[in-house]
């Protein structure tokens, strides 16, 4: 063969592995479909234990619309690249995982694959998920099983091009996706990275939509709400004990910061009916995290500027004082009770007034006959002017920080309008 | 006749009526057949119902409007045996110048004793007018008859009420043996419309919270979050100072801000409390009150005590033990009072159940004659028994004696309400029981333990202030309410026929918390817990429920009203999930049957109950529809009692403050029907209604849950997480 | 002295601009039916409708009304009568204490103008912000359903 053939006959060698590579990556063969599992075929014990974890994956989050059934999907779950609806994940057997064998179940946890061999997208965090560990999986999949089935179909995702073709997770996974069990050392770091997937929300992501391994926990965007950092630039006015982030993951209260709000309101009912030990360690684990964050010089004196920003938004003090104070001024009943104050809120020192405007607009809400933290939201009482009024005056007057270097009143209409950053 | 006069009676005078005792008891000693409810302790027909030279009818009573419809019922029953149209009735209700003292509008009573005279008062004005009619025209009394206010003889002859006014004189007497009109149309029995209600659909002046009287000034009361804390000092200067407060009141630990404006008393008010505050005596050591009041001293009070031959050998021994948390009236608007001082004369509005009570119990705090002081009835919020009203009325009384004849009206806050109201006291039954061969019982033991249920002011020390002003008036003490009414001990006796039973009463008067009467007592608690109980004793023998309690049951109307409650409901081809419950109100007023159907989520441990059917015999009903939204009203609040409601502590303080931390049923939580049918009983006597259903719907709901998952709950509230907890177990 | 539009009429009151709306109602105005219930935003019985917005006029205050159009129940009579749901809350005789009721009233009127046909499940879900301590529920929502019917619309019974 001539010098030319040879070359040609490599190329096309290199690109028939690299096809074969791809494809071995790409293509994944369906795994058989198992006849649903009887519910009591599952040792008691482990569907419990796989219950605990449920919780303190708050798989139920996600994989419960607002108006649905527990675990039966068709959340939206919006990203950078459309709109995501979660699958049904009880023992439905034609539109949940009923036919799905432990196998094909860990096989998702850890290579995010379906049982058919499809790819599965990243908002279903198993680049997290991966790290769980044998016991920990198959305890989840006893739970999953015995789950009550729901006949229910999600929507169809509303990807744009080209995500929607589910074939380019493929390279994705191969970027980014770190597989296998991650089980050792201390428990509070193996959930917080495994199971509880705290960097889902609270670390940030790059372009393609990974999370930036060189900013764990320095805080990221989730559905319109800013998770904050969780580590050293943590910018609460108070510092996170390992008792006060327990009580906080507990209960959703935190005596010296403030209520749980967006989504990790959800979180932290899931982590209410988690292992109390468990919880603790995830809170030990961020504890520890967070000691070298600025507030643990231990500011106790709440700011209170009332006179100067009365002055500099006589329309944001009428506001507060008709329509917030009645909870949040000293001597109010919230406040009797041992309520913290505004200064020792984390959202008012984000550099975004976006969590700010979050709960202005749409409050805070118990569950349904559960004694909990309740606060009406305000999207009907003010306008966006008025929020921007209102913002500004809870920022001057119970921060020493600087202004929001943003047009509040656009910053109200886009969280008033669900816009996501 | 007496002083009073047409003037008086408007409230443009100043004559007080003393109603004595002494000349009282000579009366009641010379007659000699008992006149029927409080016509015994007020025989005068004036005192009940006077008729106007224009013929207006105004009707009295002690009772007064909680907004269980007590106004619209006696306008029905003067109106009906007067043959008036009931708009031509003007009922003026509990004042302690205009009207008979009934004690207080509590314990279901205001039909058996207000309603009873009135109706009777009402046959003699009949009488007595029907005789003047018969006088006047010259004929015979059975030839007049009596219609929308006028008498009419032979001949087309008339005469109107007016006119016939001054021939009657009601200073008199009532008679006892006076029968009933038992001619033409029943206004009693009719589904009249609610007197109340227009103005409460169009806002119109419907509350003590509308009033508004000339130079009104606003004021709150200061004080620490709850019942068993204190402010710390505050800076009361710099609160006189700010903008709009007319004055600072200051009477021992006792604080008040008086203002021009409500906004700027409210503000003030928070501006002190930012002071801080703290625990008055040692901290309570647990917060599960339930467990505090068992351990608690108590003595032993005998309930009943049924003779019996003993077990018969052989026999199956049963036990259980029921709980439920202290509980909050809630009353959705916090209470309200408005007091003014004119030349040393003190009137209080106050919604208060017990006018009489409280207005010996204000003289007393005030340090000023009984005959000085005026409390008048004016409607609140639902208010389900003793909440804040009286303490509210002493509060502004006080705050109103800094600025003599100005009215000042002072509104409890809601944090305020929950924080000092006085609640239903924690509670533990424990029943034990034995069943002979036929799983009928053979003996039956109920134990249960309690603080008081009644801390009604009858002095200055049943007053919040009272223990405030300087010098503080001694607590007020507890007693048992004597069976066969009963306190903690009420509905303890069954109305089965129970061989050999016997029941106790630990009566505990050291109390770690304020508590006094919730609705029906405790009634709720000790039917919640025998018709538990009478359940699971059914299911040990393999008996229907329903038959079951009828097998044991002699009470006729009793026995009527559960099969009543079953065939509606169609217990005999119920669904999984159904549970059922009887009591009759203090084995004396209205007898409740009803029947429960639920639906349990497993995963959730959600709760949904798809319908009720209830049964209720209150005797004669006089609006059946005002029964009808008693009884769905006693069964809603019943639920949520049942599931949601526990009232939360922390070692220093009530925790439960607003709504978010003492959350009650809403909307979605309702049941998707209740059905009430109405036992009619014409001329039985009128049984008390408002407080029959509470017991009843919560063990019904227990046995409903029961049926339903196959797992028995004894302690209040059936939570969405006990639940879970349950069906995990 | 702030301008007020309350029930189609324009009104000037003389109160601080961080009075909330219900005293504003209630003491400047005379007005009764916006009732205080917990001053927090948690029972509704202050509810009126702001540019028919049902709204805690507890939690608003005065600065943020601005010239926005403020119904209360005295508002909702005309001519024809009292209004539909007032109407029907009497037929019903939908009241023990009656304390919850108007703002109950103004609740469901911000419901039926904006969805004339809402499903039950939609019904107890709007009403849910609004407490009945009584347990008057079955009836108000019987009264609400009734109101839907003579307002041309109706509550379509849930299959669930």
């Amino acid at each position: 063969m001539t010098k030319g053939r040879w070359v040609l006959a490599g190329v096309a060698l290199v690109v028939v592995v690299v096809l074969a590579a791809a494809g071995a990556l790409v293509w994944h063969p369906a795994l058989p479909a198992v006849a649903v599992p009887p519910a009591n075929s599952f040792d008691r014990a482990l569907v419990k234990k796989g219950q605990a974890l449920a919780h303190l994956g708050d798989c139920a989050s996600c994989h419960t619309a607002s108006t649905g059934k527990p675990y039966a999907g068709g959340r939206a779950l919006p990203t950078p690249f459309g709109t995501i609806y979660s699958s049904n994940i009880t023992p439905s057997a034609d539109t949940g995982i009923g036919k799905w064998s432990r196998e094909a179940f860990v096989r998702a946890m850890r290579e995010g694959v379906a049982r058919d061999g499809s790819h599965l997208y990243p908002a279903f965090p198993y680049d997290h998920f991966t790290k769980a560990g044998d016991d920990d999986l198959a305890a989840l999949y006893a739970y999953l099983m015995t789950l009550p089935a729901v006949e229910a179909r999600p929507p169809a995702n509303k990807l744009d091009w080209p995500y929607g073709q589910r074939s380019i997770v493929a390279a994705w996974d191969l970027l980014y996706l770190r597989k296998g069990p991650d089980t050792n050392g201390d428990r509070g770091r193996v959930l917080a990275e495994g199971l509880a997937h705290c960097g889902a929300c609270h670390t940030p992501r790059n372009k393609l939509g990974a999370e930036d391994s060189a900013r764990p926990y320095d805080g990221a965007w989730i559905e319109g709400w800013f998770a904050p950092p969780l580590n050293a630039r943590s910018p609460a006015a108070q510092p996170w004990t390992a008792d006060e982030l327990f009580a906080y993951l507990r209960t959703g209260l935190a005596g010296r910061h403030a209520a749980a709000a967006g989504p990790m309101a959800r979180v932290t009912r899931e982590f209410a009916e988690a292992p109390e030990q468990d919880v603790r360690a995830i809170a030990a684990y961020f504890a520890n995290l967070m000691a070298k964050a600025p507030a643990a010089t231990n500011k106790l004196q709440p700011i209170d500027h009332a006179d100067v920003a009365a002055r500099a938004s006589p329309i944001g003090s009428a506001l507060f004082g008709g329509g917030c104070a009645q909870c949040h001024e000293a001597g109010a009943p919230m406040m009797q009770q041992g309520g913290p104050p505004l200064a020792w809120s984390t959202s008012l020192r984000l550099d975004t007034p976006n969590n700010t405007l979050q709960v202005l607009l749409h409050g805070l809400k118990s569950p349904a006959g559960a004694s909990g933290p309740a606060m009406p939201g305000y999207a009907a009482d003010f306008d966006d002017r008025e929020l921007a009024a209102l913002a500004a005056y809870l920022r001057a007057r119970f921060t020493d920080l600087p202004p929001w270097p943003v047009d509040l009143r656009h910053a109200a209409e886009q969280v008033r309008k669900g816009a996501n950053e | 006749m007496s002083g009073l006069t047409r003037r008086s009676l408007l409230g443009q005078g100043g004559i007080v009526v003393a109603f004595t005792l002494a000349g009282r008891a000579e009366a009641k000693a010379r007659r000699r057949d008992r006149l029927p409810g409080h016509l015994e302790t007020y025989p005068e027909l004036e005192s009940w119902i006077r008729v106007g030279d224009d013929g207006r009818i105004t009707v009295f009573t002690g009772k007064a409007e909680l907004g269980q419809g007590l106004k619209t019922a006696l306008i029905q029953i003067a109106a009906d045996e007067l043959c008036v149209a009931p708009s031509a009735i003007q009922l003026i209700t509990a004042d302690t110048t205009l009207t008979p003292d009934e004690g207080v509008t509590a314990g279901s009573h205001s039909m058996q004793d207000s309603g009873t005279a009135i109706l009777n008062a009402a046959a003699n004005v009949r009488q007595l007018l029907t005789e003047a009619a018969a006088w006047r025209l010259v004929t015979s009394s059975d030839q007049i008859v009596l219609a929308d206010g006028v008498a009419s003889g032979p001949g087309g002859l008339r005469l109107s009420y007016g006119e016939l006014a001054a021939s009657i004189p009601l200073d008199v007497e009532a008679k006892a043996d006076v029968p009933r009109r038992d001619k033409g149309r029943r206004l009693i029995g009719e589904d009249l419309p609610r007197v109340d209600i227009p103005a409460k659909v169009s806002g119109g002046a419907a509350y003590i919270q509308d009033m508004r009287l000339p130079g009104m000034l606003h004021a709150r009361v200061v004080r620490g979050p709850s019942d068993g804390t204190r402010l710390k000092p505050a800076d009361i200067e710099a609160a006189r100072r700010l903008p709009g407060i007319e004055t600072i009141v200051q009477n021992g630990s006792f604080l008040a801000v008086v203002a021009k404006s409500e906004w700027a008393a409210i503000k003030a008010m928070r501006g002190l409390q930012a002071a801080g505050w703290e625990r008055i005596g040692p901290s309570m050591l647990s917060t599960d009150l339930a467990k505090t009041v068992r351990g608690l001293p108590v003595e032993d009070v005998p309930i009943f005590d049924n003779p019996g031959p003993p077990a018969p050998a052989g026999a199956r021994a049963f036990e259980a033990t029921y709980t439920r948390p202290c509980l909050m009236h809630g009353s959705i608007g916090p209470s309200c009072a408005i007091a003014q001082w004119l030349n040393g004369n003190l009137t209080v509005w106050t919604h208060s159940q017990g006018v009489g009570p409280l207005r010996k119990s204000l003289a007393q705090l005030l340090r000023v004659p009984i005959d000085k002081v005026r409390c008048i009835h004016v409607e609140g919020s639902g208010c389900y028994g003793h909440n804040g009203a009286d303490d509210v009325a002493a509060d502004a009384a006080l705050a109103a004696q800094a600025v003599p004849a100005r009215p000042v009206r002072l509104q409890w806050m809601r944090e305020q309400e929950h924080g000092f109201e006085p609640l239903g006291s924690a509670m533990t039954v424990e029943l034990k029981a034995q069943l002979d061969g036929d799983g009928k019982i053979a003996q039956w033991k109920h134990e249960v333990w309690s603080n008081g249920h009644n801390g009604r002011p009858t002095t200055a020390s049943g007053l919040l202030a009272g223990l405030e002003v300087a010098p503080p008036f001694p607590p007020q003490r507890s007693r048992p309410i004597p069976m066969p009414e009963g306190g903690g001990h009420r509905n303890a006796n069954p109305l089965y026929a129970l061989p050999n039973a016997s029941g106790v009463f630990h009566f505990a008067e050291q109390r770690p918390v304020r508590v006094s009467a919730l609705r029906s007592l405790g009634a709720q608690m000790n039917v919640f817990a025998i018709e538990s109980f009478m359940d699971e004793l059914a299911s040990a023998a393999k008996a229907d429920p329903v038959a079951y309690r009828l097998a044991h049951l002699q009470d006729e109307r009793a026995r009527h009203c559960i099969q009543n409650a079953a065939d509606a409901f169609g217990w005999s081809k119920r669904k999984k999930g159904s549970g059922f419950a009887f009591a009759r109100y203090k084995n004396l007023a209205a007898y409740c049957a009803l029947a429960m159907e639920v639906a349990i989520d497993r995963a959730s441990g959600g709760l949904e109950v798809r319908r009720v059917v209830a049964a209720v015999d209150s005797g004669e009903a006089i609006n059946p529809n005002g029964i009808r939204n008693q009884i769905e009203g006693a069964i809603v609040q019943s639920l949520s009692w049942t599931t949601t409601e526990a009232v939360t502590f922390a070692p220093t303080h009530r925790t439960s403050f607003d709504w978010s931390t003492y959350p009650i049923l809403r909307f979605p939580a309702v049941p998707r029907s209740i059905d009430v049918h109405v036992i009619d009983r014409p001329g039985e006597p009128f049984l008390g209604t408002g407080e029959a259903g509470q017991g009843p719907a919560s063990a019904a709901l227990a046995n409903a849950i029961a049926d339903a998952i196959g797992v028995r709950l004894r302690d209040l509230p059936f939570t969405p997480q006990r639940l879970k907890a349950a069906l995990e177990a | 002295m702030i301008a007020l539009n309350v029930n189609g009429q324009s009104h000037d009151v003389d109160a601080e601009p961080d009075t909330p709306l219900l005293y504003v109602l209630r003491n400047d105005l005379a007005l009764n039916g916006a009732k205080y219930g917990c001053g927090l935003g948690q029972c509704g019985s202050c509810t009126v409708l702001i540019d028919d917005r049902p709204v805690f006029s507890c939690l608003v205050p005065l600065a943020a009304v601005g010239a926005r159009k403020v119904r209360t129940i005295e508002g909702l009579a005309d001519k024809d009568g009292p209004g539909a749901l007032p109407a029907a809350f009497e037929a019903e005789q939908a009241a023990q204490c009656g304390y919850c009721i108007a703002g109950m009233i103004m609740r469901a009127q911000a419901l039926l103008e904006r969805n004339p046909k809402p499903t039950e499940a939609e019904l107890r879900r709007h009403m849910a912000t609004n407490l009945c301590r009584c347990g008057t529920h079955m009836r108000i929502l019987a009264a609400v359903r009734r109101a839907a019917k003579a307002m041309g619309g109706g509550v379509a019974e849930d299959t669930l």
